[in-house]
């Protein structure tokens, strides 16, 4: 009980706090490169992103302080409270949001606007956290497991409503908290699995993928030959999976491809992965023929992710430099400076600088799941493994989608992305964690 | 905390680090392995920006801008830029356009550029527009003035000497010769614009510049590293006298007919007119085309350079050659005389003769100096027949080498493009024309100049430096130096001099002396100066003009060829004016008041009478109007003729093809 006596500030976690800095600061520096031209007279243009950005930081900071001085139990006893104001706001947004590029997901008070369906990711994971370390929550019974994915929907459905669907997306990372305290391994594997086989279908030719399935499917009987002897259940479970993906990405989307869905659906669905629509499809849908030539263009998540991928694949190994970006830096890549900041970071610093973003991200991450196991209340546990759960989903979407590899859906890049809404809330997320992290062999309750 | 729990915190990890892996999977081969997305990422973001430096400017002799580079501004927009609210009103009195005219322009930038990017709304401001835009231009937002170079000709003189520039066609970039040039590229089409377009043009710079998502340029790409810089052209000093290029073009207005002048020392060209002459400044900027399509079909062809394309019998001009000829290879004496009586009876056909009295062929600076045919005529023939060279043959391919080596026959070499080079007759082309039968009788006009010879005005004047000079020239030629350097590998073979076949000096004093007697008391008498020692010739040169194919007699060719003074010649001069008559009348004093205003910078009052008569003659004649649309007619014709008959050939052809393809499908069915 010797770290107790240290003083508040000695029990913070440094490295958690070095590694939100550095990702901070790379944010900067890379909005920065975007921004700057060579004719600016001063680096220093209020008008510009960056600078912007530089003052959301500091207001980050400050506000991280003030949650540094607040009392830890604050946090968990105020949970609820949190979560049924953050509900309330979400609700009022629906019907009083400002329409920005067709979503309502933003409240606009003056000329300040902020996104609620941001900050409501910490008071669900708060809200989450405080249900499941309850003493009387039984995390294994039906009804309380309902309970805990019932915290987690209501505000995506909310969100949804507003049509901000790739927000609202955001909310199921919260399963795999929930998997963590106790929810069955089906869900995992059967969730996981189906996103792998649906997007393995669009990405990956029919035939290669017919032939890994099997391949998989083969591998596991084998692996599992003496468990399958016996059971036939087993035998049955493996052949059935196999057979359901077989008749999923041979049969059912070939099918649907060709003959149920529209050209402009099928088109949609490719672009959306930044590829061009297979010639198999492609040929199905030659109906309407004069769409061709105005429709490419039009749509504007194809020309994202290409001019994205082109950004990101012309840095080669070691990039082009600091400010040498000429894809970034002339706008050619659409939202840069938020959603599609990465491709700056690709650009500019090359396959070497993706790699240690991707590291550090891997690092805090890490970090973070080793703070959530040693904890001795749950509560923080599991508002930890919430934490990185949402960097996870924001981290792994948001670079999978500017190199074609997930839909395009609007979420940021933690702390890097420009926007007060993004980094305020990522900067209090982690602040809360730190704080609570600090009064580790302390029970909350 | 429960054992499954615990193995969970492992599955969770195992997620993160296997999606990450997966994420730089896919980096590491778009980065690494896709170079086709670097290539895409050039393309699209470098934009190659060509920047032409000025061309070279042209000075004559006495540093006087002769050809220069002209800023004219166009009037760039970019109509997103332009607001809402927008005083169209001020705009348009500022151009003096109207309301209708202003939305025209600037929808057409639109629909051809988009919004985002510059376009040219008015190109070539006159200055008017340019200040009254320049004084409001701040209440104007979203247009600019932009520079731009145009070639321009202070005085509207020199036209053929200068040439013009004109973009470079898709013809021109296939050949191998404009490899360096691009579409768009404006070059020199003829004149020292064309022979010196390689030092005129300079180096024109490549800067690459970063461009955004709109294609506008930005900031330097690399900060410039890649770039070339612009080297300006260099300019060339002429030998020209501008201020004597435009007298001649004064004086030679409203004839048909060509001057040329050399400074005999260098061979410098001094002045040369072709005339009519036009402005150069009709063949630049906007106008361009238009103009030369109308100069073209002028009927008077002034686009034509006469001074060195247009080929003459040179008449009695040819005389001094002749003579000199003769007398060099030893067939006459200077002392030699012949009695005229008005005709040359001795090759059958009497050939006339101006003069009847007796004895003004009494010796060879007396027949010179009254141009007397039938002393050139027999002294020619006495040249071929000479018994050195041993028949007519060698005789006079004797005189085909004197001549040759005088510089006729070929191209001098001036450094302009196009020369014409004449016809010079040697044996051979008698023995093809006269079927190997002929003699010194047959073709005994060449003496007198007529005949088969043909001479350039250039190659005249040049054969006249050569007398100046007593036995050399060089290659006649317009640059003295290229960017103050006269000794420039361009103007390498104008340094050569160039010496005839062994004439000797008293050769050549017996001509002088006899040519001086010319203006003194022969034909030439009109072109006396007084202080200066002329020696001329006069000519007169019969010609046929061939139209529709019939060869019709024309008025005589006015032609004069002379070099003063004689001690330490300054200028040789050549004039020749189409259908004018006597050489005496029109070519000398021409020549005359040329070689006092070359010499003396002036002319004198007591010849004002002849300069204003020589200015204000109108010697072309209303028919060379109708024979050019005869010509023209007759071309037309020609040419339908010449695709009726190809078309008649392709279709005869057709027709054997299909007679062939009837016979062999008759006999595959017999053969079934």
């Amino acid at each position: 009980m010797g770290a107790l006596r240290k003083s508040l500030f000695n029990r913070l976690d440094g490295i958690t706090i070095l590694l939100y800095v550095t990702l901070v600061t790379i944010g900067l520096f890379t909005i920065f490169s975007v921004e700057h031209r060579s004719t600016d007279p001063t680096i220093f243009i209020m008008s510009k992103t960056y600078m912007k950005q530089v003052i959301f930081f500091g207001i980050a900071l400050f506000i991280g302080l003030i949650i540094i001085l607040t009392e830890s139990k604050f946090f968990s006893s105020f949970a609820f409270l949190f979560y049924t104001m953050g509900l309330f706001i979400l609700f009022i947004t629906i019907f009083a949001g400002v329409d920005v590029k067709g979503s309502r997901s933003w409240l606009g008070i003056g000329s300040f606007r902020f996104q609620p369906g941001e900050v409501c990711k910490i008071f669900t994971a708060l809200a989450l956290a405080k249900f499941l370390s309850l003493p009387e929550t039984n995390f294994k019974t039906l009804k309380h497991r309902l309970v805990g994915v019932a915290i987690v929907l209501i505000p995506a459905a909310m969100i949804i409503l507003q049509k901000e669907t790739g927000l609202a997306l955001v909310y199921f990372c919260f399963f795999l908290v929930m998997y963590r305290e106790g929810l069955p391994n089906s869900v995992l594997i059967v969730g996981f699995s189906t996103i792998a086989l649906v997007l393995a279908t669009l990405l990956v030719d029919r035939k290669v993928l017919f032939i890994v399935l099997t391949a998989v499917a083969l591998i596991i009987g084998f692996l599992l030959r003496n468990n399958l002897r016996r059971n036939v259940i087993g035998i049955i479970l493996l052949v059935g999976i196999w057979g359901t993906s077989m008749l999923f990405s041979q049969v059912a989307v070939p099918f649907i491809f060709k003959h149920v869905l529209e050209k402009h659906q099928i088109d949609r669905i490719f672009s959306t992965i930044g590829m061009d629509v297979p010639d198999a499809y492609n040929k199905a849908a030659k109906g309407d023929e004069d769409e061709d030539n105005g429709g490419k263009k039009v749509n504007s998540s194809d020309y994202n992710v290409k001019q994205s991928k082109i950004a990101i694949g012309s840095g080669g190994f070691w990039g082009k430099g600091f400010l040498n970006g000429t894809s970034t830096k002339n706008e050619f890549v659409p939202e840069q400076n938020t959603d599609f900041i990465f491709c700056a970071i690709g650009e500019q610093f090359g396959f070497l600088g993706s790699l240690v973003l991707v590291g550090l991200y891997v690092t805090l991450m890490m970090r973070i799941i080793f703070i959530a196991e040693r904890q001795r209340s749950s509560f923080t546990r599991i508002y930890a493994y919430c934490v990185a759960s949402i960097l996870f989903f924001h981290f792994a979407v948001n670079i999978s989608m500017t190199i074609g590899l997930a839909p395009v859906i609007g979420i940021t890049l933690p702390f890097l992305s420009y926007g007060g809404s993004s980094l305020l809330s990522f900067s209090i997320l982690i602040f809360i964690l730190i704080r609570l992290d600090a009064d580790r062999q302390v029970l909350i309750r | 905390m429960s054992n499954t729990a615990n193995s969970r915190q492992y599955v969770i990890s195992f997620i993160f680090i296997g999606i990450a892996a997966v994420i730089l999977l896919r980096l590491f081969f778009l980065q690494l392995f896709e170079d086709k997305y670097k290539v895409m990422a050039n393309d699209i973001a470098i934009y190659r920006k060509v920047v032409y430096p000025p061309r070279g400017i042209i000075y004559d002799r006495k540093n006087r801008v002769m050809l220069y580079n002209q800023v004219v501004y166009d009037l760039m927009v970019t109509p997103n830029n332009v607001p809402k609210v927008f005083d169209t009103v001020q705009f348009c009195n500022a151009l003096g356009i109207d309301k209708d005219t202003y939305g025209k322009l600037l929808n057409r930038i639109r629909v051809r550029n988009g919004g985002m990017r510059q376009g040219p709304y008015m190109e070539e401001l006159t200055p008017e527009q340019t200040a009254r835009f320049q004084e409001n231009a701040y209440i104007f937002p979203g247009y600019e003035l932009v520079e731009r170079n145009i070639r321009a000709y202070p005085s509207a003189s020199a036209g053929i000497i200068l040439g013009y520039i004109g973009e470079v066609s898709p013809e021109m970039l296939k050949t191998s010769r404009y490899a360096s040039y691009q579409q768009g590229d404006y070059l020199g089409m003829n004149g020292l614009e064309r022979s010196y377009e390689e030092v005129l043009r300079g180096q024109r710079g490549v800067h690459f510049l970063e461009r955004d998502n709109f294609n506008r340029p930005r900031e330097p790409f690399k900060g410039g590293a890649l770039d070339t810089q612009e080297v300006a052209g260099k300019s060339l000093q002429l030998y020209t006298d501008a201020e004597l290029q435009a007298y001649a073009e004064k004086l030679m207005q409203n004839k048909i007919g060509s001057v040329v002048a050399i400074d005999p020392k260098t061979g410098g060209i001094l002045a040369m007119v072709s005339s009519p002459s036009y402005d150069p400044n009709l063949l630049r900027g906007r106008e361009r085309a238009k103009n030369f399509s109308n100069l073209y079909k002028n009927a008077t062809h002034p686009l034509f350079n006469r001074a060195m394309q247009a080929t003459y019998q040179p008449g009695s001009t040819i005389k001094p050659m002749t003579g000199l000829v003769a007398l060099s290879v030893g067939a006459i004496v200077p002392s030699f005389g012949l009695a005229c009586f008005g005709h040359y009876n001795l090759c059958g056909r009497p050939i006339a003769c101006e003069h009847h009295d007796a004895g003004h062929a009494a010796n060879f600076r007396l027949a010179l100096a009254h141009s007397c045919n039938s002393y050139f005529c027999h002294i020619f023939r006495l040249t071929c027949d000479n018994p050195k060279a041993g028949g007519v043959k060698k005789g006079l391919q004797m005189w085909h080498d004197y001549f040759s080596s005088f510089g006729y026959g070929h191209a001098t070499g001036v450094d302009l493009p196009f020369e014409g080079k004449g016809l010079l007759p040697d044996s051979s082309y008698y023995n093809n024309r006269y079927h190997n039968v002929w003699n010194s009788c047959t073709i005994v006009f060449v003496g007198m100049g007529q005949g088969e010879l043909a001479l350039t005005p250039l190659q005249m004047a040049n054969g006249m430096c050569i007398i100046a000079n007593k036995g050399y020239y060089y290659t006649p030629h317009f640059v003295r130096s290229i960017g103050n350097n006269e000794k420039d590998t361009l103007l390498k073979s104008y340094l050569k001099k160039h010496i005839v076949t062994s004439v000797s000096d008293t050769t050549f004093s017996v001509i002088q002396q006899a040519m001086q007697d010319v203006v003194e008391s022969g034909t030439a008498i009109g072109a006396k100066i007084d202080g200066i020692t002329i020696c001329a010739k006069t000519g007169t040169a019969e010609n046929k003009a061939i139209v529709g194919g019939v060869a019709i007699k024309m008025a005589n060719h006015s032609m004069f060829v002379a070099f003063a003074p004689r001690e330490n010649p300054k200028i040789a001069i050549a004039v020749a004016i189409e259908n004018a008559g006597f050489g005496a009348t029109w070519a000398a004093p021409i020549a005359s008041l040329l070689i006092e205003k070359y010499l003396r910078d002036s002319v004198s009052v007591k010849r004002k009478a002849m300069e204003d008569k020589m200015i204000n003659a109108h010697l072309i004649n209303k028919y060379v109007y109708s024979i050019d649309s005869v010509q023209r007619m007759h071309f037309q014709e020609a040419y339908k003729a010449k695709m009726e008959k190809k078309m008649l050939e392709a279709s005869s052809k057709h027709y054997t093809d299909s007679v062939m393809l009837n016979r062999w499908l008759r006999n595959q069915l017999d053969n079934k």
